[in-house]
This record gives structure tokens, C-alpha cells and sequence, in this order.
């Protein structure tokens, strides 16, 4: 049973100077299209991950999700209620269910708020009960209950990321939607933000959209991952299948680039070219302008996401090797 | 026996604050060869940036050298004036910072930037500079860069605008490289280029390159030496191999444990307990030993200076894999 | 989960607000500054001096049954001819003691220069807060508005305010509500700055992941913008509050000076400097003198305590 469903998820910005601007120097309007025809479905207490670069567009799919952004087209169905199209009281209802961990723990906290606070305004923001329940929250993640009264600068990045774990879960939601909530943390501090997350999904019955940009991390974590290149979803696969065998290109180079720990003084052929500009995006494929196995194809049509057993792709030549 | 091209001798910095004196660098030693690139990785507060700005001379007041030495190329730079160490700096170390945007100036052209910095150093006057400048970006892989020379760094990429701090750092041709969490702004395949880039460059040129970064991986796959530094102090220095192959610090063991590539498979990932101490209240003796499994009577007094330990050093009583 | 990092749990997890102000960087560079301490002194010499005029001063003078004629333009110090009493700053021309005008004087100048600048503040910031989170027309509309009102010096606008409000009041409610008007042509002419400052800082905070989990839960704008922003925009206010009373003060000296301001019969420091500024050539200098330096003693003080303010709570300085 998926307890999200996305389909073809576009969003495009307006990116175009000011009007007066455009009048006087004689420009067109300019669109950023930032995700381009997104589509996949999360199950229930599962871990969906996207990977992808800058540019990808995972943090803007993610946004669209909880519903901080609207999509410009396609559908966000969040347990049976499309975002878009339901009514303000359906949507208030499953407001409580999604939830979101934010990449950034030095911004994610209001600074003039007491931890407790912080921590009941999600329960609070709908009427509920919200005697105790900070404390008990936070010695869920592991922090102290008398930290409740404390201010967020009080913590350590890592304890306040533990801080926005307590505040998602004060809602008692279904779906919790995580932009890079590692990325901003050392190692061993990572490892024990990861561990919390895994055994709260587990007592809890969670499930996770993990958006992050590392491999290694999204591996352990994830039971499925979507690759995404310049707002496009270019694979789709369980973990063990994706590193073990990557069918798109981009994916194969995003493996081989990714640094190895056990890699000494390991030559690595560097990719070539950069990630190109969204505002123009290359013909077709958005990746043939850097891909080795490019053919004429690839540039005048965009490869559709095909399933192929278990896994999707979007490649006329996947699975093919140089 | 070359000397080598910088060698920090028991180097210490503090900061007096109205709490007490801190300490995020204590008496750290070790050195660093031609040619060779020495990997210092540590988590935030480990004092690793630190390090690298008081080599520089880059302090920010009230931060100070409180005691030992950094000499390059055999010469003691500590103790020089503000001048003179501006004569050091750009002519004989180059500094590679971690956000390119911040690192240009961005009202200059890079061609004046790359000019200005070959003129100043190796007094070339502005048409050889220029050309110097030129050859400077094709070397680090900028397309068209005649073109390109007169552009501002905003026309640039992250990843390109990188690879002109690289330029800039290594114009002058100096003999040390410090290079400050390089690629940790970047995206993953813009890290490899650059990683590689670094890497040639100043084997081709015989630059020894101090690389600081928490990025193990990184690490892994670019350095030949590794230092491990934890709350100011040195842990463990070695062949990268040997240290993170074999680590012999139970903190280099532990973060080695943590990092999600060692543990294949869903379980959990090994974990640290608690937190790296804050300055202000380190631990008596040993600062790792509250975290550490390893941990006995000996460690809560005493800390340990680092001691040799096969090819590397190691600052600990009970390292992992002794009898 | 012993496993946990456990926190230095001696002291009780609670401060209560005044501990932590105590105990603050803050308050600890306040304690080392001795331009900070002197001019707070100052400004509270001043501010009880007037909060406590009616028990102070050594006559009314306002009470024309004690006034004396005779014994006007008596200078400090020294006794009068005709009477042989003795004041402290000597007495104007009408034989009131200046130390007392002065003190009663401190009275209207303070009130109205606090009252202008709460005002101008709840204005600016409010308008401020609008137009940096909801964007759009309404910062469209409030920041040109902003803008024309600056190209005016603000004593124009003060002054229009004023002949407006003249115009509309009967002659014989003039003097009652002078002071009134005098507050809200003042408060008028200062919201800009507040405005744009707050309007700055709310771009910066509305970006911040805080708010956008506040939009996640469902808070609607106006909750967003005064239980999340407010809180966070208010340091720049202070300093900018503190310089402007400063400004405030003089401003509503140079109104009564002009004139326009504060009425006979309840004269401000700007009123007194008007009247000795007439004698101040023909021998009785001490007419102007007092008041003046008074005022003088006054800004320069909250000046200097938001300047101050400002060093000390600029996180780059540090």
C-alpha cells in the first residue's frame, strides 16, 4: 500500500527580471524548471531516498510533498488525499501526518524559543495536549528532559538536530519527509542521528522520503532510491541493485566519482563537464552532452522511465557498458 | 635527509576569553615532505582550520601562537612581522579556502586577480603576469581561458570558480599548500575533478600540501600521510593505509566505525558515545577518555604525547591492536 | 539509551530572564564599559530628576501666586536685589527659578520624546514586519510610501502634521492638546527607519528553516509574524529606538523652539532655550546656558548608550 504517490511532479519558476527591466532591454521571460515530470510512490514504513546533485530538484520535490510549495503541475497524493484538489478540511486533517527534518540545525530552531515550546508547536498549532509531551519526546531522542527549558544555542548541532527529530514526531505523523538532515554534521555525530532515525522508524512505524546528496549514507538508509539529474528521475532501484549494477550512465559516474574509503591512492578518471543550466536545459536527455555512450538519439528525444523487472530507468542504452 | 617543507614543532594556540584560556590547538608536531600531501581530518572544534591559520599567520585577535614553532623550508615563520609574512604568503604558501564565492573578489576580473597575485610575488611586470595568468587557468582545466580571462567570477561555476582559487593559490609557485575543506561545498562529481586536479598539479609541481577536511573518503583516495586531530590535540599520525586500515587510536577506530561505507549491510552503524568535549571544559588527562571503550585509570590523568608507533605516532596508552 | 550524551545537569535546566541577563556577555560588557555606565547614569540622573520634579524643586514655576516679579533676572548664585532670596541657576524674566523650569521642563521633553518614539516604533515595525513577510503589493505600497517620506526633512513633516492639527482644533483646546500632536507628528515623521530595518531582517528570517517548519504545522502569516519574527527582529530595534529618542528630544526641542511646540504653559527644554535665547546678548546668560546644556547632557547621553547598544550587539564585532 503506498502511502505517497507522485505523479509527473513539475514545478517551474519564474526567473525573469523585473518587468520594467524586460520592457527596456527587450528580454524574454525566463523558467527555471526545476523538477520536469517526477513520478514514483513511497510504501508505508519504508525509506524512499532521492539522490541527486545541485540542480537536481530533490529539495524542491520535497518542499512540494509537505506542501510549502505548489507544484505547477501533476499530483502530490499524501494517504489517499491529493494535495492539490481536496478540501482545506481534508488537508488540515493529514497536516498532522507529514512532517519535515531540515537540513540546516542552526536554523531550523527559532533562537528566541524555549526547546519546549519548540518542540509541543506542531501538537499545539492544532489544539492538542501538550502537557509532558516535550519531555517525554525528548528522551525518546535521547536528549534529557530537563533540557526542555533550555534555548537552542544551549546544543550542539547534533543534539539540536535531535531537538527538530522530537518536534517532527509531536504530531504523531506518518510520513516524514528529510532534507539532508545529516549533511551539516560530523561523522560520529551522523552515525548516532541515523541510528535514532532507524529505531524510531522501527518503533514507530515511520516512513521516510530521505533527500540527500550522499551515497554512502543513502545506502544504509534507504529500500529504494530515485537518482534525479536536472529535475529528471533517471533510475530507480533497491539499494543492493543500484550500487551493485547501475543501469543509467549518470548513476555509474556518480558511483565511480563518490570518494572510497578503502581507495588508496586510487587514480580516479574524473568526470567531465558540468551539470548544465536549468534554465536551458539540453534537447533530450539531459545528461548526453557528458554521457560516453551518447548517441544521436539521446539529443533530440527525452528517454522515458521504463520498468525493467523490479528497477526503472530512463535510457535508450541502459545496462549497456562503454 | 631533505628537510621538509614545513615542520610544526609542538605548535599551540590560545584564546584568552572571559571563561579562561582555550586551547584549540595544543602542542600538535609533525611535518611535511616535498611532494607529499599530508591529510589532517578531525570534526568541527578539532582546531584542524585553526592549524592551518596559524601556519599562515591568519589568527583571528585575540587568537595567538602561544608556544612552539612553524618553520618552512627549515626558516622559523611564526615569529615574523605582518610584513614580512605577507612576503611569505602567496610567494611561498598558497591557500586554497573552502567557499570559492567568498574567496574571489567579486569586483575584480579574475585575469586582474591572477596578474595582480604573479606581479606582486614574482615581479613580472603586467604583460608577462598576464601570460603567466593564461597558462595558469588552461593548467587547471578552464576552457577557452584566453577568453575566459577577463570574465568575473560570478560567469563561473562553483566548480570552476574552484578551480581559479587553485590557480590563484599555486601561481607564485610556492612550496606548501594549504588547502581548507576544498571540496566540501561542492557537488560530488565536481569534488572528483577538483580532488584530481589537486592532485596532479602539486605532484607535477612538488608542492607538499597540507589538506584539511572531515571528509574520510577524501582523504582515502588523495592523501599519503594522515593526521587525526581531536579537540585541539593530535590522536594519530600515519600512512594513510595504516591509519585508516588499521587504526591504532580508538577515536580514529571508532569515527573509521561510524562512517556508513565501513558498514555494509542495514545494521546499525557503530557509534560513538557522546560528543567531542567543548574548549572550555576539556576532560582532565586524556580528552577522549570519557567516550572511549578503551578507557582505564591511566587515561584520566595523564595525556598521553604521541609516541612512534610502527611508521606513524600514536597518543595513546592502550592503542588498539598492542598486546 | 545511556549511550546518550547527558547534559552538565547541576544547575536547574530554568534560568529565570533576569539570571540570564545578569550572567550574559551582554550584560558583562556592559559592566566593563565605562562609556556605557556613565552615560546610563546620566540618563537615569535625568529621567528621576524629572519623574520626581514636583518633590525636587525648590518652587513651582508654574504657580503665578508664588511668582515674584521682582525677582526676576537674579543670577545664580548670588541674592536677589530687591528680595534677597537665592536660586540655585538664577531666575528668568518672569522670576521663575530656572532649576525648577529646567526640571519640569525634563518632564515634557522626556515624556514626549519616549511617547514619539513608541509610537514611530509600533508603526515601523508593524509596516516593517508586512512588508517583509507578505511581500508583494502591500511592500510595494509601504516602501514607496517609506521612500517619499524620506525625501522630507522630518521637521517638515512634523510641522505639516502640526498645521494640520492646528487648523483643526479650536482655538481655546489648542494648548491641551499641543503636546499630543507634538507625539504624533513626531512619531510620524520616524516610522521609516524602523520599518526598512525590520523589513531587511524579516527577508532574512523568513527564509530560515524556523518559519517554513511553522508553515509545515499550519500557522497562519500573522502567527508566523509575531510569535516567530518578531522575537528575532528586535535587537536592531533597540539600538535604532535608543538613537531615536535621542533625535526624538531634540526634535521636539526644535519645535518648541520654533515656536510650534510645547505651549507656555507647559514649556520643554526647547521652549526655555527660545525664551533665554532673547536675553542671551543683553547680560542674562544663565537663561539660556542651563537649559541648554541640559538638553545637551541629555542627548549626547542616550547617543551614547545607542551607540553602544549597537557595538554590542553586533555578533561581528565580537
Amino acid at each position: 500500500m503506498s502511502l505517497v504517490s507522485i505523479k509527473s511532479l513539475t514545478r517551474v519558476f519564474d526567473v525573469s527580471k523585473p518587468w520594467l527591466n524586460r520592457v527596456i532591454e527587450r528580454l524574454p521571460k525566463r523558467f527555471l524548471t526545476a523538477v520536469s515530470d517526477v513520478s514514483f510512490e513511497i510504501e508505508e514504513r519504508s525509506v524512499y531516498a532521492l539522490v541527486g546533485e545541485s540542480g537536481s530538484g530533490k529539495s524542491t520535490i520535497g518542499k512540494m510533498v509537505v506542501g510549502l510549495l505548489k507544484p505547477s503541475q501533476g499530483t502530490v497524493q499524501i494517504d489517499g488525499v491529493d494535495l492539490m484538489r481536496a478540501s482545506d478540511a481534508e488537508i488540515d486533517r493529514i497536516r498532522s501526518d507529514i512532517q519535515m527534518i531540515f537540513q540546516d540545525p542552526f536554523a531550523s530552531l527559532n533562537p528566541r524559543w524555549r526547546v519546549r515550546d519548540i518542540i509541543v508547536e506542531p501538537m499545539a498549532a492544532r489544539g492538542g495536549k501538550t502537557e509532558g509531551l516535550a519531555e517525554k519526546l525528548l528522551e525518546q531522542v535521547g536528549l534529557s528532559p530537563l533540557d526542555a527549558g533550555k534555548f537552542p544555542h544551549e546544543f550542539s548541532g547534533g543534539q539540536r538536530q535531535r531537538i527538530c527529530v522530537a518536534r517532527a514526531l509531536a504530531s504523531e505523523p506518518k510520513l516524514i519527509v528529510c532534507d539532508e538532515p545529516t549533511s551539516a554534521l560530523d561523522v560520529s555525530v551522523q552515525a548516532q542521528v541515523l541510528n535514532l532515525m532507524s529505531d524510531l522508524r522501527d518503533e514507530f512505524g515511520l516512513t521516510y522520503l530521505f533527500i540527500s546528496h550522499d551515497l554512502t549514507v543513502v545506502q544504509h538508509m534507504a529500500d529504494r532510491i530515485g537518482v534525479l539529474y536536472l529535475g529528471r528521475l533517471v533510475e530507480e532501484a533497491a539499494p543492493g541493485d543500484l550500487f551493485d549494477a547501475p543501469l543509467h550512465p549518470y548513476t555509474r559516474m556518480l558511483i565511480e566519482a563518490a570518494p572510497k574509503m578503502d581507495g588508496y591512492g586510487r587514480e580516479v578518471v574524473p568526470p567531465t563537464g558540468e551539470i548544465p543550466d536549468p534554465i536551458n536545459p539540453p534537447n533530450g536527455c539531459a545528461y548526453h552532452p557528458r554521457c560516453p555512450l551518447a548517441i544521436r538519439r539521446c539529443s533530440a528525444e527525452r528517454p522515458v522511465l521504463e520498468q525493467t523487472g523490479t528497477r526503472r530507468v530512463a535510457c535508450f542504452r541502459a545496462g549497456e557498458l562503454v | 635527509m631533505n628537510t621538509p617543507v614545513l615542520q610544526l614543532d609542538a605548535l599551540s594556540v590560545e584564546i584568552p576569553t572571559r571563561h579562561g584560556v582555550l586551547k584549540p590547538v595544543d602542542a600538535v608536531s609533525w611535518d611535511i615532505a616535498k611532494g607529499e600531501i599530508l591529510g589532517v581530518v578531525g570534526e568541527s572544534g578539532a582546531g584542524k582550520s585553526m592549524t592551518g591559520n596559524a601556519v599562515i599567520g591568519l589568527l583571528d585577535r585575540p587568537a595567538r601562537i602561544s608556544g612552539g614553532q612553524v618553520l618552512l623550508n627549515g626558516k622559523r615563520i611564526d615569529n615574523l612581522t605582518p610584513a614580512e609574512m605577507r612576503k611569505v604568503r602567496g610567494r611561498q604558501i598558497g591557500m586554497v579556502f573552502q567557499d570559492p564565492l567568498t574567496s574571489l573578489n567579486p569586483l575584480l576580473t579574475i585575469g586582474d586577480q591572477l596578474s595582480e597575485t604573479i606581479d606582486a610575488h614574482l615581479h613580472l611586470g603586467r604583460a608577462a603576469a598576464r601570460q603567466r595568468a593564461i597558462a595558469a587557468l588552461d593548467e587547471v582545466g578552464i576552457p577557452a581561458a584566453k577568453d575566459r580571462i577577463d570574465s568575473y567570477p560570478f560567469e563561473f561555476s562553483g566548480g570552476m570558480r574552484q578551480r581559479v582559487v587553485i590557480a590563484l593559490a599555486l601561481c607564485a609557485e610556492p612550496s606548501l599548500v594549504i588547502a581548507d575543506e576544498p571540496t566540501t561545498a561542492l557537488d560530488v562529481s565536481v569534488q572528483a575533478q577538483i580532488i584530481a586536479l589537486l592532485k596532479r598539479i602539486c605532484r607535477d609541481r612538488g608542492a607538499a600540501v597540507m589538506l584539511v577536511t572531515h571528509d574520510m573518503g577524501v582523504i582515502a583516495e588523495t592523501a599519503d600521510r594522515v593526521a587525526v586531530m581531536y579537540a585541539g590535540r593530535l590522536a594519530e599520525i600515519g600512512p594513510v593505509a595504516q591509519v585508516l586500515g588499521a587504526p591504532r587510536h580508538p577515536y580514529t577506530h571508532g569515527l573509521m566505525g561510524a562512517t556508513p561505507l565501513a558498514s555494509k549491510g542495514r545494521s546499525r552503524l557503530a557509534q560513538i558515545p557522546g560528543a567531542m568535549p567543548r574548549l572550555a571544559a576539556l576532560p582532565k588527562g586524556c580528552a577522549f577518555h570519557p567516550r572511549c571503550p578503551k578507557a582505564q585509570n591511566r587515561c584520566t590523568v595523564d595525556p598521553r604525547p604521541t609516541v612512534a608507533d610502527g611508521a606513524g605516532r600514536v597518543a595513546c596508552w592502550f592503542p588498539m591492536g598492542a598486546p | 539509551m545511556s549511550d546518550f550524551p547527558q547534559p552538565a545537569a547541576v544547575k536547574p535546566a530554568e534560568q529565570g530572564r533576569l539570571t540570564r541577563l545578569w550572567s550574559s556577555d551582554f550584560a558583562w560588557a556592559f559592566r566593563h564599559s565605562p562609556v556605557a555606565i556613565c552615560s546610563m547614569a546620566v540618563v537615569m540622573l535625568l529621567v528621576l530628576a524629572a519623574v520626581f520634579a514636583p518633590l525636587i524643586a525648590p518652587h513651582d514655576p508654574f504657580n503665578p501666586a508664588t511668582l515674584n516679579l521682582m525677582n526676576g533676572f537674579t543670577a545664580p548664585g548670588t541674592p536677589n536685589a530687591f528680595t534677597g532670596e537665592q536660586f540655585w541657576l538664577g531666575t528668568d524674566d518672569q522670576g521663575r527659578d530656572v532649576f525648577s523650569t529646567i526640571l519640569y521642563g525634563l518632564r515634557i521633553s522626556l515624556f514626549v520624546g519616549f511617547a514619539a518614539v513608541l509610537l514611530a516604533l509600533v508603526i515601523g515595525v508593524t509596516l516593517g514586519l508586512i512588508a517583509g513577510y507578505v511581500g508583494g503589493w502591500p511592500e510595494t505600497i509601504i516602501m514607496r510610501s517609506a521612500d517619499v517620506q524620506l525625501t522630507f526633512p522630518s521637521i517638515l513633516v512634523a510641522l505639516l502634521i502640526f498645521g494640520v492639527a492646528k487648523g483643526f482644533t479650536p482655538v481655546e483646546y489648542r494648548d491641551q492638546v499641543a503636546i499630543w500632536v507634538l507625539i504624533v507628528a513626531i512619531g510620524l515623521s520616524d516610522w521609516v527607519q524602523f520599518a526598512r530595518v525590520v523589513r531587511g531582517a524579516t527577508l532574512v528570517e523568513k527564509n530560515k528553516e524556523y518559519v517554513q517548519a511553522a508553515r509545515l504545522i499550519g500557522r497562519t502569516g500573522p502567527a508566523i509574524m509575531l510569535r516567530h519574527i518578531l522575537p528575532n527582529v528586535l535587537s536592531p530595534v533597540l539600538v535604532i529606538a535608543t538613537i531615536s529618542l535621542a533625535l526624538a528630544i531634540i526634535a521636539e526641542a526644535t519645535l518648541s523652539f520654533l515656536g510650534v511646540g510645547a505651549p507656555p504653559t507647559q514649556p520643554s527644554l526647547g521652549t526655555l532655550i527660545r525664551i533665554g535665547q532673547g536675553f542671551l546678548f543683553s547680560g542674562e546668560w544663565w537663561i539660556l546656558l542651563f537649559p541648554a546644556c541640559t538638553l545637551l547632557a541629555l542627548a549626547l547621553s542616550v547617543n551614547l548608550m545607542g551607540d553602544w547598544l549597537r557595538d554590542a550587539l553586533n555578533p561581528r564585532l565580537k
